[in-house]
């Protein structure tokens, strides 16, 4: 931490007040978990064998919970890849010298960024199978996540576009390159690199998102985990129903730490080159950081 | 449409979950945003670490697992809320880490020289920060913060897959309806939510043209 402006740099009274600060801070965050543990304990959750079955290969808990890990990140993959090559497509259109083009990707976008993911999904889901299409719940997810962030991420190109130097396209057209050219051996290249930090950030979301797909079902970790608790019930009572919860939740948080990290590590890489230092400015906004259907017309 | 008139009673009250959903949510993230933000900037290096802390967690965190949590895995351990409590928990603690992080890059942006100058006239953290920098800082982030509560506003929607009947939960709930009929419920929906989140924005907007500092 660099020397704090908020508070002076404390001197001896000071220190000793925040020392016992500390102290009662310490004190009641170790109360608190001592509190939870004791709790757990009382209740027999943290006995070993409860928590064994979530290795235990016999039980074929890790196996469904592997498996539905891959079927999270499958939909989150499927997400990603289409919604990147979307987004790219429709930064292109909106940036487009044919005003039709430009309004109706604006349109686009603009409407799939103002109502809740979720609504987009359960339209799939609920709205498309009468009249004749039925998504299964992969599709449907799959689709919703690809709708929502192709207008996100297509703001984000956008921005990564408009922020290169104006130079670079003229020089472009001087040497006698097409628009289509100009756009993607010039504009595009630079512009993702630039924007690199921002595109993992969004796609972490997208991958938080997919989470959504417990509500229609898809067999995702967390219906995983549910649909095991569902299965054990009935046998064993509800013994290992925390445990199993806590799995799921679990692994959800790691896997979007490790995306986190590294895309935390790409920005400290891109930070490095001097060419791309204007994403030292790039950040995504706190609120499509919120996933869900996050950031809304407003703003713009 | 007159499928809509014949649902009016369980639309009006769909939209009236969200809305009590999501104001309870919001004050619940603004304060304990606030709080967690002040908590962040502070001496004490513990209250630092927690509040750090708490804001990863959450923020990696997708909002439907920290509604698993509060619904199925709370009665776990005899802690037990029931749909529509557990929805402004979920919500309004997960938004609160949102609005921390929008809170703390407002005190960045107050220049050092207000802080350093409340610290020369002799005022104690609590005070600088109570007097000087948050005043400021809540008025630069007023469009950040705007966006966070319309995003929270959406977010509500996810209460639908844990038994609170807001305004997604309709469509899973009439969709024993034919086509025209589903749909129009659709477009309902969508309507119902821009009626929250446009006034909104537009408060927003207006909100930051009027107290925003000239700098």
């Amino acid at each position: 931490m660099t020397a704090p402006v908020l508070f002076d740099i404390p001197g001896p009274k000071a220190r000793s007040r925040i020392r016992i600060g500390t102290g009662i801070g310490l004190l009641l965050i170790v109360g608190l978990l001592a509190f939870v543990l004791i709790r757990l304990g009382n209740n027999g959750q943290l006995d070993s064998q409860r928590w064994a079955v979530l290795f235990d290969p016999r039980t074929g808990v890790p196996q469904t919970l592997w498996r539905t890990l891959i079927n999270t990140l499958q939909v989150a993959a499927v997400g990603m890849v289409v919604a990147t090559i979307v987004g790219l497509l429709l930064a292109v259109g909106r940036l487009s010298d044919h005003r039709a083009v430009r309004w109706i990707v604006g349109l686009y976008i603009e409407f799939f960024r103002a109502i809740p993911l979720l609504v987009v999904i359960f339209a799939l889901y609920f709205v498309l199978p009468k009249y004749g299409i039925r998504p299964s719940p992969f599709q449907a997810l799959a689709g919703g996540l690809i709708l929502y962030n192709s207008a996100v991420l297509a703001e984000i190109f956008r921005a990564g576009i408009l922020s290169i130097d104006k130079g670079q396209s003229e020089a472009a057209y001087g040497i006698g390159m097409r628009k289509w050219q100009v756009m993607a051996l010039i504009l595009l290249p630079q512009a993702t690199r630039r924007m690199l930090p921002v595109l993992i950030a969004q796609l972490v979301v997208l991958l938080k998102d997919s989470s959504l797909g417990f509500i229609i079902s898809y067999f995702e970790l967390l219906r995983g985990a549910r649909s095991l608790v569902e299965f054990f019930t009935p046998r064993f009572g509800s013994e290992y129903t925390f445990q199993l919860y806590v799995a799921a939740g679990l692994i959800y948080i790691i896997v979007n730490v490790l995306l986190s990290t590294l895309g935390r590590y790409v920005e400290k890489r891109t930070r490095r080159n001097v060419k791309n230092a204007a994403a030292e400015e790039t950040e995504l906004p706190v609120d499509v950081q919120m996933g869900g259907g996050g950031g809304v017309a407003a703003t713009t | 449409m007159q499928y809509l008139a014949d649902n009016f009673d369980l639309f009006r009250d769909a939209f009236l979950t969200t809305l009590s959903l999501s104001l309870l949510a919001g004050l619940l993230a603004l304060v304990l945003g606030t709080v967690l933000a002040a908590a962040r900037v502070s001496p004490i290096p513990p209250l630092r670490g927690l509040a750090t802390f708490y804001v990863e967690v959450f923020r990696n965190t997708p909002l439907t697992v920290v509604f698993f949590f509060m619904i199925f895995g709370l009665p776990q351990i005899d802690f037990i809320v029931g749909f529509f409590t557990g929805a402004v928990l979920s919500l309004g603690l997960y938004t609160a880490a949102f609005v921390c992080e929008a809170i703390r890059s407002g005190i960045n942006a107050v220049q050092a020289g207000q802080a350093e100058a409340s610290r020369a006239i002799g005022l104690t953290f609590g005070q600088s920060l109570r007097e000087v920098v948050l005043p400021q800082a809540f008025r630069t982030v007023i469009p950040p913060l705007g966006n966070v509560f319309i995003a929270m506003v959406k977010n509500s929607s996810i209460a639908a897959g844990f038994a609170t009947s807001e305004l997604s939960s309709l469509l899973p709930r009439l969709v024993n309806a034919d086509a025209g009929q589903l749909t129009a419920v659709l477009f309902g929906v969508v309507i119902a939510y821009m009626i929250i989140t446009l006034p909104m924005a537009f408060g927003v907007h207006r909100l930051e043209r009027r107290v925003a500092i000239l700098r």
